[in-house]
């Protein structure tokens, strides 16, 4: 009985199957084209929006990392009744004697102090700007950096003179800067010196109002105390000086003080999934279904169309497992080469957007890779009952009522 | 290419498992054996009571009968494209109501070539691959299988035009490559519907004459048709009307009677030519 076993197995080889699984698709190119489109646009909706996804996350990482992830900060905490706790003055001179910081700079709020483009603007229309007291080597450590002018130096810094963060500029209306340029600030005029380019890691400098803190004194009379230092620290030690921050600033209440690092939350926000993209995978599920039901009714009329040739190739020696296969093997085929299309204009579309918001272009293995195993899938499940059908034909059906 | 192909281990297998094996170069390439056939319906529809005959190596045998005879289902059955509802069909020995499904299709595959009315080509492949695709279920690569698909093509006539379509031939040429696939294999026996069905009468005796001449040449032939002309003077002449063997003038004891398309032309045109397709009665 085992001499029989070969002609169960005999099977079509590779070459062959392929050649007759292609017979339909280049028989009626345009149908197949068609029947195949549904699924190329799923899995490019797919592709494109894991794609994008991964390249925005990537194009943000990489600013990060271009701003630097050692920056820290430390601002004043509440007290336990909810009152703001302020840092001692002395606390950007401990911190910067601390191994391993590099540099410490520090901001104050002046609390009471609103900035007004001119003293005629109601004092509610504050803009939500607050006005600062600033150190005078901040820029450089926010990795930001002076768009237009000066920033302040110890000459400016005791005067009645003023640095617009990038929101600030825009909110009291200036684009530009011309000589003797002036803001209404705590009841007197500032001369500006300069405005910022946008502080990434700090967005609270964007809408601040800096100023000199002997000017913040002198003029508007400020208490001294800083409100956050910010400080870079050697990338090795980032974590050491991280644990060191609280208990140095504040010795007395190192409860009171929040330590955090800027590069983190950005990261998080990164991370973060936009509800966008869960509707967008919505959509190419069910762009994918759609395109199954297709390629399954492509699939029953071809079956019912090629009656004949399936009568002649049982004629010819065909068995059902032949037939079968043929068709279960066309219909896959058929969703691979839309997948395929799909991967590829999910990635063309990536990388056009990528390349306008220069980020790098990145597609994730598993989404290119689930998008063809998806289609892969989608086309056994479509074809198969088309494929049952036709190996069930008899025949006798077959080839005598064409 | 005339004689059975010689056994294989596949053969024996099959032939041990029906209980024989292939016999020497007197079996008959087809018995069948009180052979019937009825389609389900109220009443069930009896297409064949009982039919026996034996054909054997060489012989070129015309059956003939009205539509409904039951010519096809005889056709059908004796190409083990359809079971008979009892009786016996025996293929070069091999009795095939004890054949699987899969063995069943694997002698239609290596013993078994058909010759259809509608022809059957694939349009978008060339006469080449299509002739080639006769002995793609027998399990030939590819190249062997263009190899003696060109053989084929030569045997009638068509070695020029391998990678012609099939829709650049003419009705007449198609019908050449139709016949060519059914040769291709070196089958035991040829099984033609109505082969000159959809030719104008010219091509019909163009294509009787080539099917004489392979006849001669050794070939084991059966025509199928409802015109007597075609059959009248062939060797032997099967007459089936109503399920039952009516007239059947025995195996031709190898007597020449002149080649075959001028029997045809002096024979007088007993039925209008139809072209329609034949209903499987």
């Amino acid at each position: 009985m085992t001499a029989i076993a070969p002609l169960n197995r005999r099977r079509l080889p590779l070459s062959d199957l392929t050649r007759l699984s292609t017979v339909g698709l280049r028989t009626r190119k345009l149908r197949a084209g068609l029947s195949a489109l549904g699924i190329a646009i799923g899995v490019a909706a797919i592709v494109a929006v894991l794609g994008l996804s991964a390249s925005s996350r990537a194009g943000v990482l990489a600013e990060i990392n271009r701003l630097g992830t050692n920056l820290l900060t430390v601002s004043n905490g509440q007290s336990l009744t909810g009152g703001t706790v302020d840092l001692p003055t002395i606390a950007p001179g401990m911190i910067s004697r601390i191994g391993g910081v590099q540099q410490v700079q520090s901001t104050g709020e002046v609390i009471g102090a609103n900035a007004y483009r001119t003293p005629y603007i109601p004092s509610v229309d504050t803009n939500g700007l607050t006005v600062q007291a600033a150190s005078l080597d901040l820029p450089p450590v926010l990795a930001t950096a002076v768009a237009q002018g000066h920033y302040l130096d110890a000459a400016t810094a005791r005067e009645p003179v003023a640095v617009l963060g990038a929101a600030a500029a825009q909110l009291l209306g200036f684009d530009r800067l011309y000589p003797g340029e002036r803001i209404w600030v705590g009841g007197q005029w500032f001369y500006l010196a300069g405005i910022l380019k946008p502080a990434v890691l700090a967005a609270d400098i964007d809408t601040s109002v800096l100023v000199g803190y002997p000017a913040a004194r002198k003029y508007l009379g400020f208490d001294g105390h800083p409100s956050t230092a910010y400080l870079r620290a050697d990338t090795d030690q980032v974590i050491a000086v991280d644990n060191l921050l609280a208990a140095t600033a504040n010795p007395e209440n190192p409860s009171e003080v929040n330590v955090s690092q800027p590069s983190d939350a950005l990261v998080a926000q990164a991370d973060a999934k936009s509800a966008l993209n869960g509707l967008f995978l919505g959509l190419g599920a069910v762009a994918l279904l759609v395109g199954a039901v297709g390629v399954a009714n492509i699939m029953i009329i071809s079956v019912h169309e090629r009656r004949s040739e399936i009568g002649l190739r049982r004629a010819l020696g065909a068995t059902r497992k032949h037939i079968r296969t043929q068709f279960l093997s066309e219909a896959i085929l058929l969703a691979l080469l839309g997948g395929a299309v799909g991967v590829a204009l999910g990635v063309a579309a990536t990388a056009v957007y990528a390349h306008v918001e220069h980020w790098a272009t990145i597609v994730p293995a598993e989404a290119w890779a689930g998008g063809i195993a998806a289609s892969l899938i989608i086309g056994a499940v479509a074809g198969l009952i088309p494929a049952l059908r036709a190996a069930r034909l008899s025949p006798t059906q077959a080839l005598w009522s064409v | 290419m005339t004689s059975p192909p010689p056994p294989t281990p596949h053969d024996n297998a099959i032939a041990a498992r029906n209980g024989s094996a292939i016999r020497g170069a007197r079996t008959p390439v087809l018995e069948v054996h009180d052979l019937a056939k009825s389609y389900p319906g109220e009443p069930p529809v009896q297409a064949l009571g009982g039919v026996s005959l034996t054909i054997g190596p060489g012989e070129l045998v015309g059956i003939v009968g009205p539509s409904g005879s039951g010519k096809t289902t005889l056709l059908q059955l004796m190409g083990t494209l359809d079971r008979p509802s009892s009786g016996h069909v025996r293929i070069t020995g091999l009795d095939v109501a004890t054949m699987p499904d899969n063995e069943v299709t694997y002698l239609r595959a290596t013993r078994i070539g058909f010759v259809f009315q509608q022809f059957f080509l694939a349009e978008h492949s060339t006469v080449l691959d299509n002739v080639a695709d006769g002995l793609l279920y027998a399990g030939v690569p590819l190249t062997e299988r263009r190899e003696r698909a060109l053989d084929a093509l030569e045997l009638v006539g068509l070695a020029g035009r391998p990678r012609a379509r099939p829709t650049q031939l003419s009705g007449g040429q198609r019908q050449r490559v139709a016949i060519a696939r059914a040769l291709v294999g070196q089958p035991a026996i040829v099984l033609a519907d109505e082969p000159t069905g959809n030719l104008d009468q010219a091509t019909g005796h163009a294509i009787l004459a080539l099917i004489d001449e392979l006849h001669r040449a050794g070939s084991t032939i059966v025509v199928v048709t409802h015109e007597h002309a075609i059959v009248e003077r062939m060797p032997r002449k099967v007459e089936i009307l109503d399920g039952h063997i009516v007239a059947d003038t025995g195996p031709a004891a190898d007597a020449d009677l002149g080649p075959l398309d001028e029997r045809c032309t002096r024979a007088p045109q007993r039925s209008p030519r139809t072209s329609g397709s034949e209903e499987p009665s």
